[in-house]
């Protein structure tokens, strides 16, 4: 019943992607309802009054915001295909790692930042962004998947390096993402954009360079 | 090495959610005192090598780190007594969302700024607030600005118009916090659980808000302030957290240190 499941997305947010993404890989059909961020819509703000952001799961009438919550939902409700471990500490060890990626990875931080910035501040971002993706790079030794042969959660939430760095780095000029010294990393983003699930719903590369070449240029005008 | 042993600082708030998660689940663990604004024991440095901070529980000589993530270990590690997160999933989609609240509000600094994936205002607050030097090698000031720098440490720690604008928008985070418990006793409702767990230590800080900042929330947020009360009732909290008189002098020693006067 495609109409208990309902997804508040933004088409270029890799937030919003994580959930459509967890529920592709769990067969679960569901509705998606684009918002213009720049003209939320008064839905979307009934149903996340306190972030007033997406993504936003619908589950028959009930709303649930922040991405991160929005995966431990699904797995808790859809039991196929499993996201997330069986034992405690690795669940633990799971949660780290996703919590890792929005704190230090995520949009106002490291990787990120280094795309929107200049000159000494871009220099410390990336020198920052570089640690991060050592640290990743470390985690994923011996494993094909961060979650192991299959794609898990914090696959799920490191999706933005998979794609969505790439295209930073081209807006940015600058290159984060070495193959030489990420060689598990750069793996890992072959080995996840070989899932259909995973390309079905992931938003095209030339869109994404429009989309961040339009923002560089407003921000760089708004300095 | 005891089967459970909690690496933790006396006045850490997140350090407190673990030790009240494993008091109300019985669990018996050694505390060992980690000397944050001193030099990090090896057992620290190799528990959480990413980090390098407390609390990090440590079970059977596996460490987990992060407090609410250690929180949530804890309850499925005793699955069998005192459920500190409610059965059904939505109810514990909702507990985790104020969890996070309560963390958002006071992990990051650019909490608001953040996440807002398409908007060029926030970006340039986030860059401007970047722009300033972040990598002090003072072991004070990194513990400052990892595990102080918050909405309600920013009430003792600006003066004037910023201090001022600091008291405002913590009392909307109150105000939301207010109406999120509403008629309820706890925020997991009849049960003391994860909110609550996340939430109480701070408690503890209510009185120095209020003293450097010149105001009450018992007036701000009337139930919020009933709820602490209920919580230092509690054993496994009364316990763990801080006496607001200790809490106050440490307060005013950061404040020195940090020529806040």
């Amino acid at each position: 019943m495609a109409e208990e499941v309902k997804v508040f997305r933004s088409w270029g947010s890799p937030f919003s992607y994580r959930v459509e993404l967890a529920l592709r890989l769990k067969g679960v059909a569901y509705e998606y309802i684009e918002e213009d961020l720049s003209n939320k819509s008064t839905l979307l703000l009934e149903y996340n009054p306190v972030h007033k952001k997406v993504p936003v799961l619908l589950h028959h009438g009930k709303p649930i915001a922040e991405s991160l919550l929005i995966l431990e939902y699904i797995e808790e409700t859809w039991q196929e295909n499993p996201i997330l471990p069986k034992d405690p500490r690795e669940r633990a060890v799971a949660r780290f790692w996703c919590r890792f990626l929005d704190d230090k990875v995520s949009e106002m931080f490291a990787l990120w930042m280094s795309c929107w910035t200049e000159g000494e501040t871009q220099q410390n971002f990336m020198e920052q962004a570089k640690e991060c993706l050592h640290l990743l790079e470390e985690e994923l030794k011996g494993k094909k998947f961060f979650g192991g042969d299959s794609i898990g959660m914090v696959d799920i939430a490191a999706s933005s390096i998979a794609h969505w760095l790439g295209v930073l780095e081209e807006v940015a000029g600058i290159s984060l993402l070495d193959e030489e010294k990420y060689p598990n990393l750069c793996k890992w983003t072959e080995e996840f954009l070989k899932s259909d699930a995973v390309m079905e719903c992931l938003p095209k590369r030339a869109n994404l360079l429009a989309l961040f070449q339009t923002r560089k240029q407003a921000i760089s005008s708004v300095k | 090495m005891k089967a459970v042993v909690l690496l933790d600082f006396w006045a850490s708030p997140f350090g407190q959610r673990c030790r009240i998660a494993l008091a109300e689940k019985g669990v018996e663990y050694e505390y060992r005192e980690e000397n944050i604004l001193g030099a990090k024991s090896p057992l620290l440095l190799k528990s959480n090598p990413v980090y390098k901070k407390i609390p990090v529980l440590i079970h059977d000589g596996k460490p987990v780190c992060e407090s609410l993530i250690i929180v949530q270990y804890i309850d499925e590690a005793w699955p069998d007594r005192a459920p500190l997160l409610p059965a059904d999933p939505y109810a514990r989609a909702q507990a985790r969302f104020w969890a996070d609240f309560v963390d958002m509000k006071v992990r990051s600094p650019y909490a608001d700024a953040s996440h807002e994936f398409d908007s060029c205002s926030s970006l340039r607050i986030a860059t401007n607030n970047c722009a300033q030097p972040v990598c002090s090698q003072h072991p004070l000031t990194l513990f400052f600005m990892y595990q102080f720098f918050e909405y309600g440490s920013r009430l003792w720690k600006l003066k004037g118009e910023a201090q001022a604008a600091a008291k405002e928008e913590f009392i909307l985070i109150l105000k939301l916090l207010e109406g999120e418990l509403g008629a309820k006793k706890y925020f997991g409702g009849d049960a003391f659980g994860f909110v609550d767990i996340a939430l109480a230590p701070f408690v503890s800080w209510f009185y120095s808000y209020e003293t450097c900042a010149g105001f009450s929330i018992e007036e701000a947020a009337p139930k919020v302030a009933a709820w602490g009360k209920r919580c230092m009732d509690r054993k496994s909290v009364a316990n763990a957290v801080s006496h607001p008189d200790k809490i106050y002098e440490m307060v005013g020693v950061l404040k020195k240190k940090f020529g806040v006067e």
